[in-house]
């Protein structure tokens, strides 16, 4: 066998005639550097993860972390597509959730006395809707997983009417009124919505994709009976593509928006989208 | 006489020193996460052998409360676990080292033989090579492991648009399941690794740090006669003469 001509390289064996103390030093010289260098890549390490720590706070946590989950959430919205659906499941599986969250539930709810309050996208004005109404727009049912961003979820089955037939009924949520059809959104659409309790204690922002989804539904009863005072009554968000969080219960008002909606979670260290 | 004998590559050497503080803070951050709901237990019908995890574990570790801080961090430093990992693997084919790590027919026997030797059962020399049965085995192992926490992740951080994975992976539920016996698998792994690095000794971990091993080479034959761990099978640079 012929040895193949080798241009002289440091990962490759040292010369044989080395002696064996010649070969002892090269290894301590070379454990020592690789040692330096394993600390130093080390200290720089925990160097970047104390500078991390120390970015000011950005809604619960350090703004760097929360440009990631922004841009995950760009990355996300870009790969999103209103024809993929959430699961649905036999009816007979579907449970009563446990009501984990009664912030904005306060005062006692007065069920005649109650309206949704929509304002328009662009003009800004008003305009006031019963549980008739919305009860007159076709009814939807399915059963969906609920999941909560604590990690358990449920099967739960819905009824209401789609968020996108009421803004294709009452087209609020463009700048001209012109209905808002999910699959050819106009270039005047609005690219938030949020969503608001009577008391605006609690609040959510969606993405418009998110809220014209056909499973966003503005909902009214759950596992075929009204929805209680303690799950949302008269009427909540569901939306299989967002974490329990975002299906704000007893909705009081609905705007659209330019920019992110605030968000009661996301102000306290959750991701905005929370979605799916 | 002795001799310096490459062993591992300076990159695989990175992929590991890197993958060790990230997988760490992506098992620590999971852990924040878990604690939200923690249900996982051993057991059958109202009989719990072991609960993941007992009181005195969480307040230990101070776990409690910190669900949208771990998120967060896991939701960041997903993409350096994820990243390091496709680079590893992308650098094990194209630099040829996939030929030490992937098992071969004969691994599994030998991977036998290396556990009855390291229970004291097989007295017999095991054979000589960078990477014996056990532990190409193992790495790949784990490396499929990676993936596998990768795919269950992603099937639960989005089970809509991934829903196809989702039902892949046996439902929303038993992807959440698996990504956690994952992580469970990956703390075997360190605690049987801690302990056979510790076994091998210092020539052999300090090969994960520097790169070589100090070999005995016999000065007629140039073929390594002692050494915990030896030259791979391919590598004939030296024995070959």
């Amino acid at each position: 066998m012929t040895e193949p001509i080798r241009t002289p390289d440091p990962l490759t064996p040292k010369p044989r005639q080395q002696s064996e103390a010649a070969v002892l030093a090269d290894a301590r010289r070379r454990s020592r550097r690789s040692f330096i260098g394993l600390g130093l890549a080390s200290l720089a390490g925990l160097g970047g993860w104390r500078w991390l720590l120390s970015r000011p706070d950005d809604a619960g946590i350090p703004h760097p972390l929360r440009q990631v989950l922004d841009a995950n959430g760009r990355l996300s919205r870009a790969y999103f597509k209103e024809t993929r659906l959430a699961p649905e499941f036999a009816r007979s599986r579907a449970r009563t959730p446990r009501e984990n969250g009664d912030v904005g539930l306060d005062s006692e709810l007065d069920a005649d006395a109650w309206r949704l309050r929509v304002q328009a996208y662009g003009t800004g004005k008003l305009q006031e809707f019963t549980l008739a109404d919305i009860k007159a727009l076709p009814k939807v049912e399915m059963t969906t997983e609920l999941k909560c961003i604590e990690g358990w979820s449920v099967v739960v089955h819905w009824a209401g009417a789609r968020l996108s037939d009421f803004l294709a009924r009452y087209p609020l949520a463009t700048r001209n009124g012109r209905p808002a059809d999910p699959l050819h959104p106009p270039a005047d659409l609005a690219p938030y919505v949020g969503m608001l309790t009577p008391d605006e204690q609690y609040y959510v922002g969606l993405d418009m994709a998110s809220a014209l989804h056909p499973q966003t539904l503005l909902c009214y009863e759950m596992n075929g009976q009204p929805l209680t005072p303690g799950h949302g009554a008269p009427l909540r968000l569901v939306t299989p593509l967002k974490y329990g969080i975002k299906h704000l219960k007893r909705i009081g008002t609905i705007a659209f928006a330019d920019t992110r909606p605030k968000d009661y979670w996301a102000e306290l260290g959750y991701d905005w989208d929370a979605g799916h | 006489m002795k001799q310096l004998v490459e062993k591992h590559p300076l990159a695989i050497r990175w992929f590991h020193w890197v993958n060790f503080p990230v997988l760490s803070l992506m098992i620590w951050s999971g852990l924040w996460i878990y604690w939200a709901n923690d249900v996982y237990r051993i057991g059958w019908g109202h009989t719990t052998l072991f609960k993941f995890f007992p009181q005195s574990f969480n307040d230990a570790l101070h776990l409690d409360h910190k669900l949208a801080q771990g998120m967060s961090w896991h939701f960041v430093l997903m993409w350096v676990f994820f990243g390091n990992g496709v680079l590893y693997v992308l650098y094990t084919i194209i630099s040829g080292e996939w030929r030490y790590l992937l098992p071969t027919r004969h691994s599994f026997r030998e991977a036998v033989l290396v556990t009855l030797h390291d229970l004291g059962l097989y007295k017999k020399p095991l054979p000589v090579r960078k990477f014996n049965g056990a532990q190409q085995i193992a790495y790949t192992s784990v490396i499929l492991m990676g993936l596998g926490s990768v795919l269950t992740g992603l099937a639960i951080y989005k089970p809509v648009q991934f829903g196809w994975l989702t039902q892949a992976l046996g439902g929303y539920e038993f992807a959440r399941i698996i990504h956690f016996v994952l992580t469970l698998g990956y703390v075997l792994f360190f605690i049987v690794h801690i302990a056979q690095v510790v076994r091998a000794g210092w020539n052999n971990f300090r090969a994960m740090v520097a790169g070589f091993e100090v070999e005995e080479i016999n000065p007629a034959t140039h073929e390594i006669v002692a050494g915990p761990t030896s030259l791979p099978a391919a590598d004939a640079s030296l024995s070959s003469k």
